[in-house]
C-alpha cells in the first residue's frame, strides 16, 4: 500500500470516509462480538461506480477489503482485517425497479429485508427469507451469507430468491451473473455466487424474486413436557406430508427468556411448538386439524391457535427475541447454527444435555424443527475466569454432534471468522481444495474478506496438471495441506 | 482421430486396462457418436473409487473425456471435435440411502429419474422434478443439463432440489460439498455449479437431493384460448391469485390453437377449492381434463430428426409477445410448436426446410429477448443451422470468470471441451 492510499480513497468517495480510530470502532466487529480488528479505514460508497473504484485501487494498492451490510451477521463473516478497508453497502439502499406482474424487485445490497417486503406487500406479495434481523439485515448481507429464516422450509433461502446479481469482482470489473430469467447460459453463478460470504467480490445490486401472499396464514401453539415429545411431533407432521410454512421450537430456558423480555404468552412446558400453516383456506383449514390431531397424538398439553393477526404477531415477536432475550437470564451466551437431519433430533437433545451438564453450563435451545436447524445458546458469565473458554469449548462440541449425525456446521449463519476451523470437521481435504479452486478463480489475490470460511488460504497458481509442491511450500513458509 | 494418434489410443487402452475389468472397456461404436463424433474408447467403471481412477489416468494422458449418463441428451452443447475416451456413468447405479423421515436421498449419478422416483413412490414421496426422458435420463445427466420441467414453477429446478454432490475431477480428485441435509450453508454451494454445467468441471458421481410428498390428489384442467395475449393474461392472473399450481403452460403452434393448462395438487379440500378459483378466473373458457398435455414438452422430440429444438427463457409476462414473435418471423407454411411454462421457460421446435430462416429467427429471437434478458439456447439442430448461429448465443460479461472457473478445475480443458458457452 502506498502512503498515498487514503487520499485517492477520498477522491473516490469525498467525505464518505471514515479513519479516525474512534469512529472506526463502529465497524470493528459484526453481531459476532467475541472477535474485533478495527479497519484501515471505513468507506461508504453511494454507486457501482463507487464500488468498482475502491475495488481497483485495492486491487493495484493490494490492499484487502470486507463488504459489509447491516452487521448483524453472526458468524463474523463482516469482521475486518488487519491492514484492510471496510467498504459499508448502507448508502445504496435505494429500490430500484418493482416489476410486480413478472414477481420481481431489484434492489440496491444496503435495502433493509423487511423493506422489501413493506413495498411489495400493497400488491399482495412478500420476500420470503426471513432471518430474524429482518428489519435491520440488509439485502446485501443476506446475499452473502445465504440468510435463511424459519420460513425457509417452505420458502427456500435466500439462494432461491436471488435471479440475478450485479457485482464488482475483486479485480475492479463489474459483471452481471444470472438475470431477470431463469437459468441464464452458462455456469451458475448467482448460485456460487450467494452464500460466498463477501469472498467473490461485493454486490452492488440485487434482482430478487417475491412471493404472492398465500389466502390465509395460521400459527399455532402446542405444549409439551420435552423437547423430544415436541420433536417427535415435529417429525409425525412432515413425515404426514404437510409441509409447513414454518416449525419452530423452544426448549424451557428459551421460554422463560423470551416470555420475560417479550410477554408473548407462552405456556410454561418443556417443549414449544410453533407450527405455521399458509395457503388456500381450505387446504389450511384441513391440515391444521391434522397438525391439532398429531400434536395431541404426542400429548401436547395445551394447543392454541392464534385468532388474530395481532395474536399471531406476537407469538413471532416472542420466537424472534429469543436471542436477544437471553441476555435476561444470562450476561453473556453463544450462538449456535448446527444443523442435524430431523430424525435424529431426540438423541441429539439427549446429547447437548449430556454435554451441557459434564461443562456446568446451561444451554437454552431455540430452532427451526422442521429443517433440522438448531440454535443452541450456551449461556455463559464472562467474569467467571475460564467460563468463557469453557463455553466456547461446549459450542464447539456441540458442532462436532451435528456432523456426527451427518448435519452441518452452519444453517445459515455461515462460516466466516468464527467455524472456519470445524471446516474440517464436515470436510476432508480435497473437498476444501476444491471449493478453493472457486475463490482463486474469483479472488486469486486474495483481496475479498480474505481468512474467512476455510481453515488455511489456497495458493492460487495456475494449476498446471498433476500437482506440484509450490515452492513457499517447500520452504515451510506456507501449506497447502 | 485429430490429436489421437494410434500408437496413443494403444497407450490409453492400455493404461485404462490396468484398472478397469475386462468388459468394462472397448472400442467406441457409430452408437456411441455425439453429434456424429464417434468416441475411440469407452469405458463403464463399476464405482466411484474406478471412475476416479480412470480420470486420473486420462488427465495424466491428456485424453479428451465426454462423460456420458443414460445419453438422451449427449447432442446438447456445441458439437464436439474430437472425444478420445467416453466414460460411461452406467454402473454408477445405487440408492445410497433414502431416508424418508429427513426427506432426503443419496444415489449415485448414474441411476435413472424413474428408478429413483420409483423407489421414493414406495414411501409416498418424489423428487419434485420432471425431466425429460425419465425411463432413461440419468439422475447425473439431467443435473449436468439442468432439465427441468412443469413441476418448476411449484418446486424449483435441480438447483432448488440438490444439497449435496460429490464430483470427480478431471485429475482424479473426488471432491463432497453440500451435505445431507436441506440447510446448510458450510462452504462454497458447488451442488449450483455443476447444476448445468454439462460435465465441463468434473464428472458427477454422486448427488443427495431434498425430496416432496407425492400428492394425495393431482388435477389438470386445459383451457382453450382464441388468443395468445388472453392465454397469457389468464396464466399471470392465475400466478397473481391464491392459487398454488405444480403445472401452468401454454401450449401453442402454427396449427393456431392455444391452450392453458392448470395442475392443483395437494389434499381433496384444498384441490377443489384451487380449481375452483381457476375456473372464476378462466370466465366464459370452459375446461376440459386431460392429464396427458404434461408429456408435451417431450412430444416436441417426437420424430424431430431434422427439427430445431430451442430452449427459450423470458418473463412470464412475454408469452404471448414471444409466440407471436416466432409467428411473425417463420413463413407460413413452416410447422412450429411452444410449450411455455409461467416460469418464463419455453420450449420451441421449428420444422422448416430453410435451414437459413430458422437461423435467421433464432438470432431475431434472441435480439427481441436480449432487451429484457432473456435467452435462446439449440437444443437439438440440424448441422447446417449450428453452423450459421452459435448454440449458447452471445455470452454475457460474465464469460471472463467462467473461463476462470473452468481453468482451474479442468486447467487442461479435458472435460467436453468446446461445448459449453463461449467455447468453454
Amino acid at each position: 500500500m502506498s502512503p498515498g492510499f487514503i487520499d485517492a480513497l477520498r477522491s473516490i468517495a469525498g467525505n464518505a470516509l471514515i479513519t479516525s480510530r474512534e469512529e472506526l470502532r463502529t465497524y470493528e466487529c459484526d453481531g459476532l462480538t467475541n472477535f474485533r480488528v478495527v479497519p484501515l479505514a471505513v468507506v461508504l460508497p453511494s454507486s457501482a461506480e463507487q464500488v468498482q473504484a475502491i475495488v481497483r485501487l485495492c486491487a493495484q494498492e493490494h490492499v484487502a477489503f470486507v463488504a459489509r451490510g447491516s452487521g448483524t451477521g453472526l458468524s463474523g463473516g463482516a469482521l475486518p482485517v488487519e491492514g484492510g478497508i471496510v467498504i459499508s453497502l448502507a448508502r445504496m439502499n435505494h429500490i430500484l425497479e418493482l416489476d410486480i406482474a413478472n414477481a420481481r424487485v431489484v434492489v440496491e445490497p444496503g435495502v433493509i429485508n423487511a423493506v422489501v417486503t413493506q413495498r411489495v406487500a400493497p400488491y399482495g406479495y412478500f420476500y420470503a427469507p426471513d432471518p430474524s434481523s429482518q428489519s435491520v439485515c440488509s439485502i446485501g448481507g443476506n446475499v452473502a451469507e445465504n440468510s435463511g429464516g424459519a420460513h425457509c422450509l417452505k420458502y427456500g433461502f435466500t439462494t432461491t430468491h436471488v435471479l440475478g446479481l450485479e457485482v464488482v469482482l475483486p479485480d475492479g470489473s463489474l459483471v452481471q451473473l444470472g438475470g431477470q430469467t431463469l437459468d441464464t447460459p452458462g455456469y451458475d453463478l448467482p448460485g456460487i455466487f450467494v452464500g460466498s460470504e463477501g469472498t467473490l467480490g461485493v454486490t452492488t445490486k440485487v434482482m430478487l424474486r417475491i412471493v404472492k401472499r398465500p389466502e390465509v396464514i395460521q400459527t399455532l401453539l402446542a405444549a409439551f413436557d420435552s423437547t423430544n415429545a415436541a420433536g417427535a411431533a415435529v417429525s409425525d407432521i412432515i413425515s404426514s406430508g404437510v409441509l409447513p410454512a414454518a416449525i419452530e421450537m423452544m426448549d424451557n430456558l428459551a421460554i422463560q427468556a423470551a416470555e420475560a423480555s417479550v410477554h408473548a404468552g407462552y405456556p410454561n412446558c418443556g417443549g414449544l411448538l410453533l407450527v405455521e400453516l399458509d395457503g388456500p383456506a381450505a387446504e389450511v383449514a384441513a391440515l391444521m386439524a391434522q397438525v391439532e390431531k398429531r400434536c395431541l397424538f404426542h400429548n401436547a398439553s395445551e394447543i392454541r391457535v392464534a385468532q388474530s393477526e395481532a395474536e399471531r404477531m406476537v407469538i413471532w415477536k416472542g420466537r424472534k427475541a429469543a436471542f436477544a432475550a437471553m441476555g435476561r437470564i444470562s450476561p453473556n451466551y453463544i450462538v449456535q447454527d448446527g444443523v442435524i437431519p430431523r430424525t435424529k433430533l431426540p438423541e441429539v437433545m439427549d446429547e447437548i444435555e449430556r454435554l451441557s451438564k459434564a461443562a456446568g453450563l446451561r444451554v437454552a435451545n431455540v430452532f427451526h424443527a422442521g429443517d433440522g436447524n438448531l440454535h443452541p445458546l450456551v449461556l455463559y458469565d464472562r467474569r467467571i475466569e475460564g467460563q468463557e473458554h469453557d463455553a466456547e469449548q461446549l459450542s464447539g462440541e456441540i458442532l462436532k454432534l451435528c456432523v456426527r449425525v451427518g448435519g452441518s456446521i452452519t444453517g445459515e449463519h455461515g462460516v466466516g471468522e468464527e467455524k472456519k476451523m470445524f471446516m474440517s470437521e464436515m470436510f476432508a481435504e480435497p473437498d476444501l481444495q476444491t471449493m478453493q479452486l472457486v475463490r482463486c478463480a474469483f479472488d486469486p489475490d486474495h483481496l475479498s474478506n480474505p481468512g474467512k470460511i476455510f481453515p488455511r488460504t489456497p495458493l492460487c497458481a495456475e494449476r498446471q496438471g498433476p500437482y506440484v509442491p509450490h515452492p513457499l511450500e517447500i520452504s515451510g513458509e506456507a501449506q497447502f495441506f | 482421430m485429430p490429436g489421437f494418434a494410434k500408437a496413443k489410443s494403444e497407450q490409453a487402452l492400455d493404461a485404462l486396462r490396468a484398472i478397469v475389468a475386462e468388459g468394462e472397456l472397448r472400442k467406441g461404436v457409430a452408437e456411441d457418436a455425439v453429434c456424429e463424433v464417434v468416441p475411440e474408447l469407452f469405458v463403464t467403471p463399476a464405482n466411484e473409487v474406478e471412475l476416479a481412477k480412470v480420470l486420473e489416468c486420462a488427465g495424466r494422458m491428456e485424453l479428451q473425456v465426454a462423460p456420458r449418463g443414460g445419453g438422451t441428451k449427449l447432442d446438447w452443447g456445441t458439437a464436439p471435435q474430437s472425444i478420445d475416451l467416453m466414460i460411461s456413468t452406467a454402473r454408477l447405479t445405487r440408492i445410497l440411502e433414502h431416508a424418508p423421515g429427513d426427506m432426503t436421498v443419496t444415489l449415485e449419478a448414474g441411476a435413472t429419474i424413474a428408478q429413483l422416483q420409483s423407489a421414493l413412490a414406495q414411501h409416498g414421496q418424489r423428487l419434485a422434478l420432471d425431466p425429460l426422458w425419465p425411463e432413461r435420463a440419468t439422475v447425473g445427466g439431467v443435473i449436468a443439463t439442468n432439465d427441468s420441467g412443469a413441476l418448476r414453477v411449484r418446486y424449483g429446478g435441480v438447483r432448488d432440489l440438490i444439497i449435496g454432490i460429490t464430483v470427480v475431477l478431471g485429475d482424479g480428485t473426488i471432491a463432497k460439498s453440500g451435505g445431507k441435509v436441506v440447510k446448510n450453508v458450510a462452504g462454497y454451494d458447488l451442488p449450483k455449479l455443476m447444476t448445468g454445467a454439462l460435465g465441463t468441471l468434473g464428472v458427477i458421481s454422486k448427488t443427495v437431493f431434498r425430496l416432496h410428498p407425492l400428492p394425495v390428489e393431482s388435477r389438470t384442467l386445459s383451457f382453450p384460448f382464441h388468443s395468445r395475449e388472453a392465454a397469457n393474461d389468464f396464466m399471470l392472473a392465475i400466478t397473481d391469485s391464491i392459487v398454488i399450481a405444480t403445472g401452468l403452460q401454454m401450449r401453442t403452434g402454427a396449427d393456431g390453437r392455444i391452450a392453458v393448462d392448470v395442475r392443483v395438487d395437494g389434499i381433496a379440500a384444498g384441490v377443489a377449492a384451487q380449481t375452483d378459483t381457476v375456473c372464476n378466473l378462466a370466465g366464459k373458457v370452459k375446461p376440459a381434463e386431460n392429464g396427458n398435455v404434461w408429456q408435451a414438452r417431450e412430444e416436441l422430440w417426437n420424430g424431430s430428426d431434422g427439427a430445431t429444438i430451442c430452449k427459450l427463457s423470458m418473463l412470464p409476462a412475454q408469452l404471448s409477445t414471444t409466440a407471436e414473435f416466432v409467428r411473425e418471423g417463420l413463413s407460413e407454411n413452416a410447422s412450429w410448436n411452444l410449450v411455455m411454462n409461467s416460469t418464463g421457460l419455453a420450449w420451441l421446435r421449428m420444422d422448416a426446410t430453410d435451414c437459413g430462416q430458422i437461423a435467421d429467427v433464432v438470432s431475431s429471437i434472441r435480439n427481441f429477448l436480449a432487451s429484457t434478458g432473456g435467452t435462446a439456447v439449440l437444443l437439438r439442430a440440424p448441422e447446417a443451422v449450428r453452423q450459421k448461429v452459435d448454440v449458447w448465443g452471445e455470452a454475457a460479461n460474465s464469460l471472463a470468470v467462467m473461463k476462470r472457473i473452468k481453468e482451474q478445475f479442468d486447467p487442461h480443458a479435458n472435460l467436453n471441451r468446446g461445448r459449453f458457452v463461449g467455447g468453454i
